[in-house]
């Protein structure tokens, strides 16, 4: 524990720089993603193309990809750029799914009487359809922020600073208290990004806080994104997520 | 683009192909990991997702480990190994196991609890035991999601078996830390670019693998097209017996 009080505020900075690296990926990833995952649910034909490219996307190695995208990019390789662009492509290749299961969720019965209010397809997709998805984004963005945060310390592989020099210092004068406490700060900050984006949850979709198909999403999400989103498994493909008559099971 | 070309120029001088310390051996080594410890993780997670899918406990639990070991930095885990048990290939070994767990696990389970109940009860009135209603029901129809969670398990672990390197672990990493050493950029994009062509192909492999391990009476009653699916309440066959599990 020593190691820790002495060195608080190197932790306490690389904390910063950590958090610093991965809050632009997970906000670029969830802008990016809502027109993408939008045409893919709205055109059959492209749903299938879209989702395979953000699986294959998803399956590019983190390191080779901040290792090339200098050389795509043209940033010089200690660029933090580089980290955050290839956690943005990681953010958007696990969000495109999300987006387009929770749009697919969205009951056709609304849709049809907000057509026929009178909105415009831009006002029903902003006022209607896309806060009706709220719950499954959010069950999307919670993976996303998770993953990402995990992710930043590669980063430090390449020389961009995070939590990630605590591993690497910490092996190279074999401190395990060091190491340790980077590991206990990275599961810090992904804990406290999950319980932001939950508070802003309820905050924002107050209606799904009543709602247990936003519990069920959730755990549907996690599922799908850790036994490969490309296995068929889809958000709206569980009964009770979709079926409201069931949600009360 | 000249780096990428310099990095294919890299990867097939003959010099750095073969040999002990050559591609091909740094391959095998990373391949090693990966089915190494995918099988070390089957063997604990499969019966164990297997027994969570068909009991229906523990089911929280479960998820919450899923996403709670997602969040483990792979890098500061196996560091933390290297440190405490010694360089070598068991602490990334080790790591990638733990890494592979949760897609194994959640696999196995989701896959035996997307089976539709009534199917299962069914089984269970035509006199089927336990035992039965596992290995001949739930597992061929729970199949496609198993074979699923072992391929996001594979893919993050040949992914992940790159950093072996920092417990002196050897794969395909060396060339990576190599590079960085010695700014040798077209080293570092030519090892880049085996590493996820590696993944690429195994990701091949396994869509293959999935549809060919598929029973034929799955795909046969499955909804492909999720957007036609009316989402509204539909009539409630089956649901008393679902609420009586």
């Amino acid at each position: 524990m020593n190691w820790v009080i002495n060195n608080l505020g190197l932790i306490w900075s690389l904390t910063l720089d950590h958090v610093a690296l991965a809050v632009p990926p997970i906000i670029l990833g969830f802008i990016i993603s809502i027109p993408i995952g939008w045409v893919a649910n709205r055109f059959h034909a492209s749903r299938g193309v879209l989702l395979t490219i953000s699986g294959l996307l998803y399956t590019v190695p983190s390191l080779p990809l901040f290792i090339a995208l200098p050389a795509i990019l043209g940033t010089g390789i200690l660029d933090p750029i580089n980290v955050v662009v290839g956690l943005t492509i990681y953010a958007v290749a696990l969000m495109v799914r999300s987006v387009a299961d929770a749009l697919a969720a969205v009951d056709a019965g609304v849709r049809q009487a907000a057509t026929a209010m009178g909105y415009s397809a831009w006002q029903r997709f902003w006022r209607v359809e896309f806060p009706l998805a709220g719950p499954v984004l959010l069950a999307g963005l919670r993976v996303v922020s998770v993953s990402t945060v995990s992710l930043v310390s590669i980063g430090s592989v390449i020389g961009v600073s995070s939590l990630g020099y605590l591993f690497l210092n910490g092996l190279q004068r074999n401190i395990i208290e060091e190491v340790a406490s980077g590991i206990v700060a990275t599961l810090l900050i992904a804990v406290v990004f999950d319980l932001l984006l939950v508070l802003a949850g309820r905050v924002l979709l107050p209606w799904a806080k009543a709602d247990p198909t936003a519990k069920r999403a959730w755990r549907k999400t996690v599922e799908t994104a850790i036994a490969g989103a490309s296995a068929g498994g889809s958000v709206v493909d569980d009964p009770a997520v979709s079926d409201p008559s069931m949600a009360g099971r | 683009m000249d780096l990428f070309l310099d990095g294919f120029a890299w990867i097939f001088d003959p010099a750095h192909l073969s040999g002990p310390g050559g591609i091909w051996a740094r391959i095998a080594e990373q391949l090693s990991y990966t089915f190494g410890a995918v099988a070390i993780a089957a063997i604990i997670a499969i019966p164990l997702g297997l027994w969570i899918g068909h009991t229906g406990r523990g089911r929280d639990i479960a998820v919450l480990c899923s996403g709670g070991l997602r969040a483990l930095p792979s890098l500061g885990l196996l560091i933390i190994f290297a440190l405490g048990i010694g360089i070598g290939f068991k602490a990334p070994l080790l790591t990638f196991v733990i890494l592979a767990i949760p897609s194994l696990l959640s696999g196995a389970y989701a896959g035996v609890e997307a089976v539709d109940k009534r199917t299962v009860d069914a089984a269970r009135a035509q006199g089927m035991t336990e035992w039965q209603v596992l290995t001949k029901v739930e597992l061929p129809l729970g199949l496609p999601l198993l074979i699923g969670g072992i391929r996001s398990g594979v893919l993050q672990v040949v992914a992940t078996a790159t950093l072996a390197y920092f417990a002196s672990g050897g794969a395909l990493g060396v060339f990576i830390n190599d590079g960085l050493k010695t700014r040798d950029y077209a080293e570092l994009i030519g090892a880049s670019i085996v590493v996820t062509v590696l993944a690429l192909v195994l990701e091949g492999i396994f869509a293959l693998l999935q549809r060919l391990f598929v029973p034929r009476g799955v795909t046969a009653g499955q909804v492909t097209e999720v957007r036609s699916r009316s989402v509204r309440p539909r009539a409630v066959v089956g649901s008393p017996i679902q609420e009586g599990k």
